[in-house]
This record gives C-alpha cells, sequence and structure tokens, in this order.
C-alpha cells in the first residue's frame, strides 16, 4: 500500500515563532486588526510505502523523533491518505 | 603541550580555521576532519566549529548527526574524550543527543553579533576546569538560533549535576537560566554560543577565549 503522508511541523508551547510574531505584526497594515496568533510551522510531505496504515503512521512517527523535528521545540501532526489507482502508479498524490 | 586536535568539517563549516588558528597559538596540532570520514585517527580531543553544517537545512545541527564521522565523535565522547561544540557545533552536539536541550531562535527575533560579558557557572568541565566559578570573560556571539531551552526537569538534573558551565551576564538572546554553555553529565562534553577562538588575540579585543581553549587542551 502507498500513502501520502502530510507532517504538520509546529512549535512547543513556550517556544518562539518570529516569523509568526513578525507576520502578525504586519497583517495589520493590511487593515486586518482581527488576527491574533499567527503562526509559521513547517510542512513535510512524502509518500510511503507500508503494510498498512497504521504501519506507515508507525514509521513516520520514528522518523519524526529521530530526524523530521525536534521534540525539545516542535511539535507534528501526521495526516495519511491511501493513494490507489493512478496516484499510486504516479506517486504524485495531487 | 603538544595535543592532536581533530577539527571536524562539515559542507557549511565556517569557523574551522579561526579554530585551528587560536589553538595552534596555544601550542595544539589541529587536523582537519572532513565529516565524510569515519575515524578520528590519534586525535586526543576534538572540535566542531562553527558555520553552518549542511546549510542548517531542516534545523540548525539536525542533518550533521548523519555524517560518517559523528559516530567516531559519539564513541570518543562516550570513552571520556574531550569534545567541543562551538556556535553550530553546540547546536549538532544537542541534536546529536550528546548534550542536553535545544537551542531556538533569539527572543529578540534578530541574529546577534556582539561582544558578550561571561561568567563561568562550574569547573568541572572540560572547558572550564582551569577557572574559578564566577570568573567573568568577555567573548563575542554570533548567532539566530542561540536561544538555549531544555524542559523543566532537565534544567533540575542539570544544576543537579552542575552541568551548566558558562551563563551571560547580561542575557542577549533570552536563554533560559541565562545559559550560554553546558556540559554533558561527565564534563568532558561542552557546548557553548560564544565563539573562543574569536577572542584568541589582543588584535581581536579580547584574549578570554583562550582560557576556555587552553583548559580544553590541558591534558586530563
Amino acid at each position: 500500500m502507498k500513502f501520502l503522508a502530510r507532517v504538520e511541523v509546529g512549535h512547543q508551547a513556550g517556544i518562539l515563532d518570529p516569523q509568526g510574531a513578525t507576520v502578525q505584526r504586519a497583517l495589520p497594515a493590511l487593515g486586518y486588526e482581527n488576527v491574533s496568533e499567527v503562526k509559521i510551522g513547517k510542512s513535510i510531505r512524502l509518500v510511503i510505502e507500508a503494510n498498512s496504515e497504521s504501519d506507515a503512521r508507525e514509521q513516520i512517527e520514528k522518523m519524526c523523533e529521530h530526524l523530521l523535528t525536534n521534540p525539545v521545540i516542535e511539535t507534528y501532526e501526521i495526516s495519511l491518505v491511501e493513494l490507489t489507482g493512478d496516484a499510486a502508479e504516479n506517486s504524485a498524490g495531487e | 603541550m603538544a595535543r592532536r586536535v581533530a577539527v571536524v568539517v562539515f559542507p557549511g563549516t565556517n569557523c574551522e580555521l579561526d579554530v585551528a588558528r587560536a589553538i595552534s597559538s596555544l601550542g595544539a596540532h589541529p587536523e582537519s576532519v572532513f565529516h565524510l570520514e569515519d575515524s578520528l585517527g590519534s586525535a586526543e580531543a576534538v572540535i566542531i566549529p562553527g558555520g553552518f553544517a549542511h546549510g542548517d537545512y531542516l534545523r540548525t545541527g539536525a542533518l550533521a548527526q548523519f555524517s560518517p564521522i559523528m559516530e567516531s565523535v559519539s564513541a570518543f565522547a562516550a570513552a571520556g574524550g574531550p569534545v567541543l561544540g562551538i556556535c553550530n557545533g553546540f547546536q549538532i552536539l544537542t541534536e546529536t543527543g550528546l548534550l542536553p536541550g535545544a537551542l531556538q531562535k533569539n527572543a529578540g527575533l534578530k541574529f546577534l553579533c556582539a561582544s558578550v560579558g561571561l561568567s563561568v557557572a562550574s569547573n568541572r568541565s572540560v572547558l572550564t576546569r582551569t577557572t574559578t566559578v564566577g570568573d567573568q570573560l568577555q567573548i563575542p556571539i554570533n548567532h539566530f538560533e542561540g536561544n538555549y531551552i531544555c524542559d523543566r526537569e532537565t534544567l533540575a538534573q542539570m544544576k543537579a549535576n552542575d552541568q551548566i558551565v558558562l551563563r551571560y551576564t547580561d542575557n542577549p538572546n533570552g536563554s533560559l537560566d541565562d545559559i550560554a554553555g553546558v556540559s554533558n553529565e561527565a564534563g568532558n562534553v561542552v557546548g557553548l554560543m560564544p565563539h573562543p577562538e574569536r577572542a584568541s588575540a589582543e588584535i581581536l579585543g579580547s584574549v578570554d577565549g583562550l582560557v576556555l581553549l587552553e583548559s580544553f587542551l590541558a591534558p586530563l
């Protein structure tokens, strides 16, 4: 089975997000005074072959713990979509 | 002193010549070791200099842990050999798991390049064993991600084990507990954000970095 995985990498509570803070400060200049909690993280997209969705998730969790994120300062959220038919053939997924 | 010192060079490392020059001035013999090599040879000490190893891709220091040489560095550290990480070298040592905590972006959200005051917090480490706790040093910093952070439990452990090596006298970057440098539990692996090699000659404005490098190079 083939899966398209997206890993959303964010900041642990209390970790600074200078990009988010700067963008938040800039938005009022465009007239948006109603925006708060701007956070800029990372999105990692990958295609993985695995025996099942839980197998894929487990492997990606390990990748997150050992390389994709630094658990001291970052959080992650994994979402998986199974690729079938042409999408699986091309591994494009979108 | 005629110690052979491995100076580890990754693609993107840029302080290796400054480090080599500074330790040469103290009588040591620096040997540049490229990250693709898997042996430290007969080195008696290891320095990971500053720069942008692997372009700081993904996170500062994150990819260096997979360079072949790091296995030897980890084994060398585990055997009690002296290992020093400066700036990006400190980031590499935390990402590799040889030192606790992590370095996040500076609290002021600015890249900092300035001379800062430091106070020796522990002289149990290989970097400070010839100093006295409370000694004041003036050494430059040059970083964006130098804001030290760890969880509360780790901080308590580090305090209990006397692993906080250097503190800023006037915290420039928001580091937890003013931490500028830490060691592992044994004290033989040390990382710090300031650059001792940039305070190694009168013409540079300070020679305080030599105090630390001399301690690091002194016979065990």
